[in-house]
């Protein structure tokens, strides 16, 4: 709490600070001058993250002075500290990034109200732009960092048997970048907002309002944290598994966010540098994307998509991680085709790299890299129906047992395969010519995101809440929430696919009197699935402090981070996990995944290098 | 990231320390493969908007100078790093000194490579926004690196490191070593290239 405090009081300092330094050393004084607003960030950033925890954490070591013995945070209150536990951690991403889908979901209520019926509605179109993109960037980065961060950081050491993360105080370090991105991207409409997109193509973004440097130091400093939480989560599986957890027994959904950390922790940077040319662009007029000045637009959106596109596979490999866990848990049957799945996502983590113009074709890019990009995109369909495959494989006259984790399952199973087989007629040259930039690309992305991962995403908060909160949800509620947003997300994306192929266009506040029905059709539904998050925060927050006490093992599953209590005590184990047998043992007589040894308590502290 | 050795106040390290040397090792190198992307994007920019177009006026003396020097300082890099793990200290001090020396008359040429670059190809056009984000962002690496080099330096002289725990020099040099590498890859893009 003390360091929370101090870290915005120095992040204020810092901001103060270096706009005035900038001010004199440059000689403007004019408070929009963007590279003055960089060179204040950089110093209120560094401010808040000294204050946070960094300079106890690091820099004194560093230094040489003796570290500073502070009594740790209590309680509630380690939620609010530079607390090195992997479940604060977790939690502190959970409950952020949860926040987070809400007041993005709340923009897009407003976006469905003004789309209701043509013309203006209740905003200008303006306003409607700035909504799309906040939403837009709001949504993006629970999808990169919700599972990833929140389910990665809590469930993969329990998952592994070790004790924390590899980098305990680095973890907590990626979870304090987030604040400053969230109040740079709260605070953007303040300065005029942004209103290019989450994608924040050039020229638009260089020379729309202030707002847009608040998103690119925003988006910077996220994909600093994404760097920093996936290299934590690569070396925590290589190094920490527990005794006897070979790589081929390793939990599918360990292995989901291992192969998607491989991309994040690659990939990230061509995003902030793509976005740094842009800063650059706009505050001394470099000249990367000003076709005046002999630049490429069109470079902006090659060095975008090359993280782009393999960030919806950081976004959806975890879901399918969860997806698999679930399916295989409450089908009570072992994971179908194990090795090929595993396989199937290191080729996803590949062939994801090679694929990117595909977002391009009507960009005016060459055409002779039209067809090369084209096969290579659905070429990925392979190893994403090997996961299909795994999926319906599983369930195949298994003995289903529908609670609420395992009907957001069964309902991403179906929903990412309308967005799988959308897709491919916008991986195809001649039919994304006519669907690109229409509604039909709002709806297949929705379909392949929201419908999956974010049905993923559930489906992980109801599988283990009992685990993380050591309380019981309340059933009934999760069931009717599941089949409520089931039906609610689909009657908004089905009409928008419908009105795409008519070719309403996106991102436009208005749109002719023909699309009218499908809009009006997807509004109302749009607010139907959005009362249906009011239930599922009731649930949440009543089961916390209400809910019956979760045993240690509410659903019967086999890995490792059911046999600790809930919720695991701080060094997670009492005893050595040592691991016999592949993590889906359902069915087998002599199936024992793991067990507990004997505490060794010499072993405890005695490696500490001192 | 570099020096990350002394643990939190509080914070309690159960991994005995080979592992913890394996994960501190993986740690940095996934870093530098991270790191690298953040050039090859650069550098693929460079390529994309120009070819292998360069302009007239370059200063190839400065830049060959300049290289011949950062090569020099991963010589003495490794040899700084090799001396602590023999635990021979002035052999280590006279070498890490070196080094950071040769970062900062490294420096002191991208200083003057800057002002020709303002005179001759300025940020506002083409290749002077390719020269200056590229050069600019190598040499905010080797600034990081400067200061871990005179950290571990100082570290060393209050009597930290030693033959079986010299992790934060390792992780030094490593960083520097790639900050060199880096640069064998962006004076080529920049300087050399051309039909």
């Amino acid at each position: 709490m003390k360091r929370v405090a101090r870290g915005l009081g120095l992040g204020i300092a810092g901001w103060l600070i270096g706009l005035n330094l900038a001010a004199v050393i440059r000689g403007t004084q004019h408070v929009n001058d963007q590279a003055n607003i960089g060179i204040a960030y950089v110093f209120a950033l560094s401010g808040w993250l000294l204050g946070v925890g960094v300079w106890d954490a690091w820099v004194r070591g560093w230094l040489g002075l003796k570290p500073k013995a502070e009594e740790p945070d209590e309680g509630w209150r380690r939620y609010f500290s530079f607390c090195t536990d992997h479940k604060v951690i977790g939690i502190q991403y959970l409950v952020t990034f949860v926040i987070v889908f809400l007041i993005a979901g709340l923009l897009a209520m407003f976006m469905r109200w003004e789309l209701m019926s043509a013309g203006e509605t209740i905003m200008n179109k303006a306003t409607f732009n700035e909504i799309m993109s906040l939403h837009g960037i709001l949504m993006i980065s629970v999808a990169v960092a919700g599972v990833l961060g929140g389910f990665g950081n809590y469930l993969v050491p329990l998952q592994i048997g070790a004790d924390d993360m590899a980098f305990p105080r680095l973890n907590a370090l990626s979870y304090w970048l987030i604040p400053p991105v969230a109040i740079m991207l709260l605070l953007a409409p303040l300065a005029g907002g942004f209103d290019s997109g989450w994608t924040a193509y050039p020229p638009l973004s260089e020379t729309n309002d202030v707002g847009q440097v608040f998103f690119i130091l925003a988006i910077i400093t996220f994909g600093l944290s994404s760097i920093l939480g996936g290299l934590n989560l690569l070396t925590t599986v290589t190094t920490m598994r527990a005794k006897g957890m070979k790589w081929s027994r390793l939990p599918i959904f360990t292995w989901s966010v291992f192969s998607a950390s491989i991309l994040s922790v690659l990939i990230t940077q061509f995003f902030a540098a793509s976005l740094l040319m842009v800063f650059l662009g706009r505050a001394i007029g470099m000249g990367f994307f000003d076709a005046a000045k002999g630049g490429d637009p069109i470079l902006y959106q090659h060095l975008f998509w090359f993280y782009s596109h393999p960030a919806v596979y950081i976004m959806i490999l975890p879901g399918f991680g969860i997806l698999l866990e679930v399916l295989s848990h409450f089908s009570r049957k072992p994971l179908f085709a194990y090795k090929l799945t595993v396989g199937a996502f290191l080729a996803i983590v590949v062939l994801s790299v090679v694929v990117w113009a595909h977002h391009m074709f009507t960009s005016g890019m060459s055409n002779t890299l039209h067809g090369p990009f084209m096969i290579l995109t659905e070429a990925i369909s392979v190893p994403t129906g090997i996961i299909f495959l795994s999926a319906l494989g599983t369930i195949w006259r298994g003995k289903l047992w529908l609670k609420t984790p395992m009907l957001f399952a069964l309902a991403m199973v179906f929903n990412f395969l309308i967005g799988g087989i959308t897709g491919i007629f916008l991986a195809d040259v001649a039919t994304d010519m006519n669907l690109q930039d229409t509604y039909f690309v709002v709806a297949h992305f929705h379909y392949t995101i929201m419908g999956g991962e974010i049905f993923a995403f559930f489906a992980g908060i109801y599988y283990w809440y009992p685990k993380v909160t050591g309380r019981m949800y309340n059933e009934a509620m999760g069931k009717i929430h599941a089949i409520w947003m089931f039906i609610g997300f689909n009657a908004v994306f089905i009409p928008l696919f419908y009105v795409g192929v008519q070719g309403m266009n996106r991102r436009v506040a208005d749109y002719p009197l023909a699309y009218e029905r499908g809009n009006l059709v997807a509004s109302i539904s749009a607010f139907v699935l959005g009362c249906s998050f009011l239930l599922f925060t009731w649930n949440m927050i009543w089961s916390r402090f209400k809910g019956e006490k979760a045993p240690s093992n509410p659903w019967n599953a086999t890995t490792l981070e059911w046999m600790t209590e809930s919720p695991p005590p701080e060094h997670n184990f009492e005893g050595t996990p040592v691991v016999h047998d592949s993590p889906y043992v359902y069915g087998l007589e002599d199936g024992l995944h793991a067990e507990l040894g004997e505490q060794e308590p010499e072993l405890v502290g005695a490696g500490r290098p001192e | 990231m570099a020096a990350a050795t002394v643990e939190a106040a509080g914070h309690h390290d159960t991994l005995d320390p080979k592992t913890r040397l394996r994960a501190n090792r993986l740690g940095l190198w996934i870093f530098i493969a991270s790191e690298s992307f953040l050039f090859a994007a650069v550098i693929a920019a460079r390529f994309y908007l120009l070819g292998v177009d360069r302009p007239e006026h370059l200063n190839q003396e400065l830049a060959l100078l300049i290289t011949a020097v950062l090569l020099l300082s991963s010589v003495s890099a490794f040899r700084a790093e090799d001396a602590m793990a023999h635990n021979d200290r002035p052999a280590f001090f006279r070498n890490m000194s070196a080094t950071l020396f040769f970062g900062l008359v490294f420096m002191v040429g991208v200083f003057f490579e800057y002002r020709e670059g303002m005179e001759f190809f300025p940020p506002q056009t083409l290749y002077g926004s390719v020269f200056f984000i590229t050069i600019g962002l190598h040499a905010f690496h080797v600034l990081t690196g400067m200061i871990a080099l005179a950290l571990v330096i100082n570290l060393a002289a209050k009597g930290h490191y030693g033959r079986d725990d010299y992790w934060g020099v390792e992780a030094t040099v490593k960083y520097w070593h790639f900050v060199d590498v880096a640069w064998v890859f962006i004076y080529p893009a920049l300087y050399l290239v051309s039909w």
